[in-house]
Parts: C-alpha cells; sequence; structure tokens
C-alpha cells in the first residue's frame, strides 16, 4: 500500500508550531495595541500574517512533506489573485477620483 | 516457469525529487499525485476554490474600503471589549484568534493520533477541537449581535463612518462562521466514527459508503486549518489594517 503510513510526524513539531503561532499572533496584536501607525505597521502585519499562513500550510497541512507537485499545484494558482490585487487597485482609485470630482470629500 | 506475481501501482520505487519530479509526475500520463489518496488531492484542490471565493471577498472589501470617500470605521475601538475597566482595544477578536489556533494545534495531534491508530486520544482531540470551534462561534454570535443590537450596525449603514464596513463584516465574517459550523458538526461526525472504530474495521462510510481509513482524519484536518488560515488573513486585513 503507497500510503499505510501516512503523515507521521514527531509531536514536538506540533507543540512548536502552536508556541509560535501564539506568538506571532501575539505581536500582531501588539501592533495594533501600542498604536503602530500607517508603512510600518502594514508592513508589520503583512509580515506576521505570511510566517502564520506559511506555518500552518508547511505543518499543519502538511506541505512541506508532500511531493513539489502538489505543492506547486496549490501554491502557485493562489499567487494569481496578485494580478487580480492590482488590477482592482487601479479601479478602486478610478472610482475614488471620480467620486472627489463628482461629490466632493467626505460625502 | 513460474513466476513471482509483482503488482504494478504504476508508480516507480523513489521518483524524482526537484523540478525533475514535477515534470515526470505531470508528465507520466497515469496520476499527477503520487503517494497522495485521491481524497486528500480532491480537499486539496476544493481548498484551492474555496481559497478564490475568500480571495474574492477580501479583494471586493479592498475596492470598497480604497473607493470610499467617507472614512472607514475604527475597528481597534469598535472592537474593543471592557471588563469592568478600561476598554481593551480589540481584545475579542485577540481571543478568538488564540481559540482558532489552539483548535488548530488539537486537530494536527488528532491526525497524527489517527495515523497511530490511536483511536479514542484521535477521538478525544477531535471533540476538543470542535469544542473549540464550537466557542469561536459563540463568541462571533456575542459580536454580532453587539454590533446589531447595541451599536446598530447594518449592511447598509452603520454610525461609524463608511456604509460599506457593514456589508463586508457582515459578508466576510459571515461566511467564515459558515465554514467553522460546518466543520464543527463534520468534526462530531468523523470523531464519532473514530471512536467506534469505524475506520479500524472499515465499515461503509455515510456519504459514499464507501470504507473509510484514518486518510478520512487528515482530509478532516485539512479543512480545519484552512478555517484557521482563512482567519489570519481575516484578521489581518479586516480587524487590524
Amino acid at each position: 500500500m503507497a500510503h499505510a503510513e501516512g503523515q507521521q510526524h514527531p509531536i514536538g513539531v506540533y507543540f512548536k508550531v502552536w508556541g509560535l503561532l501564539f506568538v506571532l499572533s501575539a505581536f500582531s496584536y501588539m501592533v495594533d495595541y501600542f498604536h503602530v501607525e500607517s508603512y510600518l505597521r502594514w508592513t508589520l502585519i503583512i509580515t506576521f500574517m505570511l510566517m502564520k499562513a506559511g506555518l500552518i500550510i508547511a505543518v499543519f497541512m502538511h506541505m512541506r512533506w508532500e511531493r513539489l507537485a502538489l505543492t506547486y499545484a496549490i501554491v502557485l494558482p493562489p499567487a494569481l489573485v496578485m494580478v487580480f490585487m492590482l488590477l482592482m487597485t487601479s479601479e478602486a482609485n478610478n472610482t475614488f477620483l471620480t467620486r472627489l470630482v463628482f461629490f466632493g470629500a467626505g460625502s | 516457469m513460474a513466476q513471482p506475481a509483482t503488482i504494478t501501482t504504476g508508480e516507480t520505487p523513489t521518483p524524482a525529487d526537484g523540478w525533475t519530479g514535477v515534470m515526470a509526475d505531470w508528465s507520466s500520463d497515469q496520476r499527477a499525485f503520487k503517494n497522495v489518496p485521491w481524497g486528500k488531492a480532491m480537499i486539496w484542490i476544493f481548498l484551492l476554490s474555496d481559497t478564490f471565493i475568500f480571495s474574492i471577498f477580501l479583494l471586493s472589501y479592498m475596492t470598497v474600503r480604497m473607493s470610499t470617500t467617507v472614512p472607514w470605521p475604527n475597528t481597534s475601538e469598535i472592537f474593543a471589549l471592557s471588563f469592568g475597566g478600561e476598554p481593551i482595544p480589540l481584545i475579542l477578536i485577540a481571543i478568538m484568534t488564540f481559540i482558532l489556533i489552539s483548535s488548530s494545534g488539537t486537530m494536527a495531534m488528532a491526525v497524527k493520533f489517527g495515523y497511530e491508530k490511536n483511536r479514542k486520544v484521535c477521538a478525544l482531540l477531535m471533540i476538543a477541537t470542535a469544542l473549540f470551534g464550537a466557542s469561536f462561534v459563540g463568541m462571533q454570535a456575542f459580536e454580532w449581535t453587539k454590533l446589531i443590537v447595541e451599536e446598530g450596525v447594518r449592511p447598509w449603514s452603520n454610525p461609524f463612518g463608511a456604509a460599506q464596513f457593514g456589508s463586508t463584516f457582515f459578508m466576510i465574517t459571515g461566511f467564515h462562521g459558515l465554514h467553522v459550523s460546518i466543520g464543527v458538526i463534520f468534526l462530531i461526525i468523523v470523531a464519532r466514527k473514530v471512536w467506534r472504530g469505524e475506520y479500524d474495521n472499515a465499515t461503509p462510510g455515510f456519504f459514499t459508503s464507501r470504507k473509510g481509513d484514518y486518510e478520512a482524519v487528515e482530509i478532516m484536518g485539512l479543512y480545519w486549518h484552512f478555517v484557521d488560515l482563512v482567519w489570519v488573513f481575516i484578521f489581518a486585513f479586516f480587524y487590524l489594517w
């Protein structure tokens, strides 16, 4: 049987990731608690978010132990969402400027 | 002449690694996903499609937030909670985050004990996961009630600022809460099957009547970790941004 064993890993790795996720979540909460603002805030939020997402996918979802063919098939398509995001950024800016021109600020 | 019986599984004993392996797996004209049972490949493809759904929700949220000329409500103050003293900003959401992470931890260990055929521990860990999940939904219900009844937030208006806040909030957290609720129901179903030893005896399942094994626990786990994963993005983009 090709998959008789399944995904079996030492329990310690799960406790380590669990702890790391707690620490990273606490850090992201601290960003809000201490009112870190502007670019530093956004950089920190995205950094902690990506680290947490990476840990969950790699260890909890066992992606680091799967074959690359599966990893790329699942991880690469969502990267295309970035393109969609760029398109919508320009669309949103256009709407925002049009609203400013026609309605003025704060309406 | 007696030949020893050989079973052809279509898989070479040690498939190549790296990019050579990717090319070989995809061009092999057999199964692209080697060493992965079909159920696991299918849940991954389902999760990929679910990723696109949540991506679109978050993208629409980004678009309406960027394009409104009215100031966006301050989530830090709206989701503050007071325990008899000064209101602590965003504390309920932080607690919900820690609860969901803990549920992911217990689920990951349930998968491990499942493959070790330690079914009592596996089932208990899954029940613990379900309890964490149920408390998460409970706190979300509390949050929604507070916002709707006390603060008067509606999908079309709210007292804090941009009207789009309500619609995106109810849509995104509502859809995520629905995922958690469905997850809790399936956790209880799978935990019951594990507890009764149905994966040891290969009893036919309720959905497809196929004989199940402990892969079902891992598939359940993949779904549950995905729910946690989506919350990581909602927490960052909706509550903290």
